[in-house]
């Protein structure tokens, strides 16, 4: 509780200090709009922005699941075949020294204007810090555990999925943590590059049409998207880890 | 010895007895030769003799080597290069045989009591006796706790777990690899006096750097220095010895000194 009010007394204060900037510096709206005017245009287009969220919220959740199950069987791939964990490793790195905003047109370009091209690139930022966070988890699997296990009697398949995956699903739930605030980051390039609906082309449009107080409710809405996610995603981690925390 | 609850969790003395005759006769184990542990460290060579069904203590300092040669016989060699023979008295293969208990409980955390009990079942995809299970747990005295969390017990009962869980794998050969150092002295004396009782028959090979746990539970005291493995003679009474008995504490000293003596 009180945690939220130190949240809330540091959001009115941010507010005020928007609002006497804007006064005092006499900006005008098409520069920097006033918190009121930002809050007029929110409720005047509520609807519209309703609309457009709720298509970058479909894209962020479906590349948000997505990039979940791929990074998590990518690492748990990775880290059962040695194999795997040669060939694949290298090129895994590699990719990740491709800015994945470089691929937003390419992805347009391949996939078109809908909604998969932003799925994929919300998947595509994800991926790496999730596959990267779970397989470092599982590859840190104590070994007197694994020592105990082998002396039991147990296949390496066993050791994976009744030892090392549920010793790692903290690792798991960081990389989550992470990509639950990468997602949307994705999600809205794709939307830059070329879209009709969604919070980016909102925010692009406006801005074509020097709405800049439409862009801030726009970009305001995004950051509540965010916020949201990256909660949800905490306090589930939180719930479905909590009691194995020894 | 007048220990509070012990009563409630012995198990009549058939039982024992019937279990022993279940059981084949728990095999005597040896090693002879060395064990070489990346380029620079050598372990022996040595002749390590363990006897069938009888608990024997290897007792030593930090560095030489016990938990090496506790590695080796549980079949977990893989960072060892040996020159040497391990074989069972009775000359099949030792692996499948072996039940390892560690100096950590090594319980894990998502689990309760009683999935930890029958983890080895569940690593080897058979059906959990959880009947078998809950009468072992009532025989370390851990009955009411069958759905508890590790993370909510305390170290003594954590560690009864884990012997909880070595008794359900009712393996021939138990190794003990210090499963009582981090207790304090009342839990680890109780700990001490369950396993002795619980692990009677199997042959057991105790790994400890502590001359009085060693001087309590051997029937036989190999002592591991960097000179070499030698065997104590230990006192006539029977295992488990009382802790304040002369014999006992007289034996203790006396390992304490060689153990002194060979550094």
């Amino acid at each position: 509780m009180r945690r939220v009010l130190n949240g809330l007394a540091a959001a009115v204060v941010g507010l005020l200090a928007w609002q006497t900037l804007v006064m005092l510096g006499d900006l005008p709206p098409f520069i920097l709009p006033s918190p009121m005017r930002v809050a007029q245009a929110f409720w005047s287009n509520a609807l519209v922005i309703a609309g457009h969220a709720a298509v970058t919220l479909a894209e962020i959740l479906t590349g948000l699941v997505l990039g979940a199950i791929l990074g998590g069987l990518s690492a748990v791939l990775l880290a059962a075949s040695p194999l795997a964990r040669s060939a694949l490793r290298p090129i895994l790195v590699l990719s990740q020294a491709i800015p994945v905003f470089a691929l937003a047109p390419l992805l347009t370009l391949w996939l078109g204007y809908g909604f998969w091209p932003k799925v994929l690139m919300a998947l595509l930022i994800i991926y790496f810090p999730v596959t990267s966070a779970f397989f470092d988890a599982l590859v840190r699997t104590p070994a007197d555990w694994v020592g105990l296990a082998r002396v039991m009697g147990a296949r390496p398949a066993a050791i994976l999925w009744h030892l090392r995956v549920p010793a790692a699903l903290p690792g798991l739930a960081s990389g989550l943590r992470l990509a639950a605030v990468y997602a949307p980051i994705g999600a809205v390039i794709g939307e830059w590059v070329g879209a009709s609906q969604g919070l980016g082309y909102l925010m692009l449009l406006a801005n074509g049409r020097a709405k800049i107080d439409l862009m801030f409710a726009a970009l305001i809405v995004l950051v509540l998207i965010t916020w949201i996610l990256h909660w949800v995603v905490d306090a589930s981690c939180e719930w479905l880890l909590g009691r194995t925390s020894a | 010895m007048n220990l509070p609850g012990r009563r409630a969790f012995a198990q009549p003395q058939e039982d024992g007895v019937s279990s022993c005759f279940a059981r084949p006769t728990a095999p005597s184990v040896h090693f002879s030769g060395r064990v070489r542990v990346g380029p620079a460290t050598i372990i022996g060579p040595l002749a390590l003799e363990v006897g069938g069904g009888r608990w024997t203590c290897l007792l030593g300092p930090s560095g030489v080597g016990k938990s090496t040669l506790l590695a080796l016989l549980a079949g977990l060699d893989d960072h060892l290069s040996v020159e040497g023979e391990l074989r069972a008295g009775d000359d099949a293969p030792l692996a499948g045989r072996v039940a390892l208990m560690a100096q950590s409980d090594l319980l894990l955390p998502w689990l309760d009591v009683l999935g930890n009990v029958t983890l080895g079942a569940r690593l080897r995809g058979e059906r959990a006796d959880l009947e078998h299970a809950r009468q072992v747990l009532d025989r370390v005295g851990l009955a009411d706790h069958a759905k508890s969390w590790p993370a909510t017990l305390s170290g003594g009962q954590r560690q009864r777990v884990a012997l909880a869980r070595t008794l359900m794998e009712d393996r021939p050969v138990v190794l003990l690899d210090e499963p009582f150092s981090a207790l304090d002295a009342g839990t680890r004396a109780r700990m001490q006096d369950l396993a002795a009782e619980l692990l009677v028959g199997r042959t057991v090979l105790h790994v400890t750097h502590d001359p009085a746990e060693a001087a309590r539970l051997g029937h036989e005291v190999l002592l591991l220095t960097r000179s070499g493995l030698s065997r104590v003679e230990p006192p006539a009474t029977r295992p488990p010895r009382a802790y304040d008995a002369q014999d006992t504490l007289g034996f203790q000293g006396h390992l304490l000194r060689q153990l002194l003596e060979a550094r």
